[in-house]
């Protein structure tokens, strides 16, 4: 298995609560694919977010963006394919998700 | 064998090493013992045997480091045959995780063998710019762990159009160079047909594959002639096999039910090549096809070409609309076949000032020296 970081990018403010119960719902049916949700947190919205640049600090995030990075969770998977089908179930009201391999738990020799 | 080796290493780059590896040893173990009756099938075996070596010595590592604890089963049928591994490996190359112009570099460097500088040569790209294009992606498949598998029946069809859309590139790029005086990439052009008739051996029952084989072979068929327009070129100069298989092929795909985009295109290329003349062309049913092809394919090149055909069945009157209506989209603006058609229509309307603009615009966004050429002659005609 080799593990992805998925980044939920989310451009609304509010979450309704359909969404909010898709997101607790999610880590079921990763499972009942036959993939693995082994971690994953929820951040406070960007404007609560303190940047560091140098000796700079700065109000807000590093990257500003109309879809910020609202989450992350990290899902084991057999393959990439596997990983954008399960990512894919990931609840977005605007915006989207990025899935990224992570270092340690991919590549050629696993 | 690359894609054999690759099957085991998982690694494209390893199993690079393992093949040349493999070549190595058969210098020398043929020296002494004679070249053996299959030498492509000792070769593959030999670079196999190299792969699961090093594959053997990584699992050892491995199994010193805690954090990777299970050691996946041995997952290797012994009786997994050539064909496949090569659709795998077009498959791995392909896949839609990867951006066009990686999927591109990837099929030629990978599945057709080309060397790195020749595949900068043919996009007009220097070679370290395509070595890093090849480099990353292929640091993408082994890290993403993007899977040399064909894909299961549910995801065939938007994956087959990607590997189709990859060989259709390289077909069109070898039969017009985007810049400079070489219309002609004949390597290219040659590539992509070997490719479409693996494809089409590898995947026998899906039309699309023998649709985009007959439209590469009408390309191919008409190679010699390349740099004229359509309408001016030799017709004698062209490869009637080629178009006699490319007119059997699309027969064959068109009787199995509703035509996908390249079968289409084929169709229409096909006519074209049967036609004694531009002017005897069949155009009402090129224009039925255009129509066809909007349909599946709704793209304002698509429309342009429609608008072209409808000139010629119905008259440039009938047409110019269409052309206006292209225009107001937008999303042609700074395309030059579109100046171009319209300037064509204008001169045979008899509206020659409109025309001329119509002509300068298009010469103002050409780059081809052939097509430069021509735009020229007519615009000093009309002077």
């Amino acid at each position: 298995m080799t593990q992805y970081a998925v980044m939920i990018f989310e451009g609304a403010d509010e979450l309704p609560p359909e969404v909010l119960e898709a997101h607790g719902a999610l880590p079921g049916r990763v499972a009942e694919l036959g993939g693995k949700i082994v971690a994953g947190m929820a951040l406070q919205p960007a404007g609560t977010a303190t940047t560091i640049r140098g000796d700079l600090l700065t109000d807000g995030p590093f990257l500003e963006s109309k879809e910020g990075l609202a989450g992350v969770f990290v899902l084991e998977a057999r393959d990439l394919d596997h990983a954008l089908a399960l990512a894919k179930l990931t609840p977005v009201v605007k915006g989207g998700v990025e899935v990224r391999p992570l270092i340690g738990f991919s590549g050629a020799m696993d | 064998m690359l894609a054999a080796t690759a099957r085991v290493t998982r690694d494209l780059d390893v199993a690079e090493e393992c093949v040349q590896d493999a070549y190595v040893a058969a210098l020398a173990t043929w020296a002494r013992d004679g070249v053996p009756d299959s030498p492509g099938a000792w070769l593959t075996v030999a670079a196999r045997r190299n792969a699961l070596n090093v594959l053997q010595r990584a699992r050892t590592l491995q199994s010193k480091l805690p954090l990777l604890l299970e050691p996946e089963a041995e997952e290797m049928p012994e009786d997994e045959t050539i064909p496949d591994d090569r659709l795998r490996l077009v498959f791995v190359c392909c896949h839609p995780a990867l951006s066009r112009e990686a999927q591109v570099a990837l099929t030629l460097r990978l599945v057709c063998g080309v060397a790195t500088p020749d595949i900068a040569d043919a996009f007009l790209l220097s070679e370290p710019t395509m070595a890093a294009r090849l480099t990353r992606a292929k640091k993408k498949i082994a890290a993403a762990r993007i899977p040399y598998t064909v894909p299961d029946a549910a995801e065939l069809p938007g994956r087959i159009d990607a590997v189709l859309t990859v060989i259709h590139l390289l077909a069109t790029t070898g039969h017009t160079a985007p810049r400079g005086e070489r219309l002609l990439r004949e390597d290219l052009l040659e590539r992509a047909l070997d490719l479409a008739r693996m494809l089409v051996a590898l995947l026998p029952s899906e039309p699309e594959a023998r649709g985009l084989l007959a439209l590469v072979l009408v390309l191919h068929a008409r190679r010699e002639t390349r740099g004229e327009l359509l309408a001016d070129q030799d017709r004698s100069a062209w490869d009637r096999a080629a178009i006699a298989e490319a007119d059997g092929l699309v027969r064959s795909a068109l009787a199995e039910g509703p035509a996908g985009r390249f079968t289409l295109q084929a169709a229409i290329a096909a006519l074209h090549a049967q036609a004694p003349s531009w002017e005897e062309t069949d155009w009402p049913q090129i224009v039925t096809l255009y129509g066809e092809l909007l349909r599946v394919w709704p793209s304002p090149v698509v429309a342009l070409n429609r608008a072209i055909a409808v000139s010629m069945a119905d008259g440039p009157r009938v047409a110019l609309p269409e052309i206006e209506a292209l225009e107001r989209d937008g999303r042609l603006a700074g395309y030059r076949y579109l100046p171009a058609a319209k300037a064509d229509m204008l001169r045979r309307l008899g509206r020659n000032d409109e025309a001329a603009d119509a002509y300068r615009a298009a010469l103002a966004l050409a780059e081809n020296a052939a097509e430069r050429g021509f735009l020229e002659r007519r615009l000093r005609e009309l002077a």
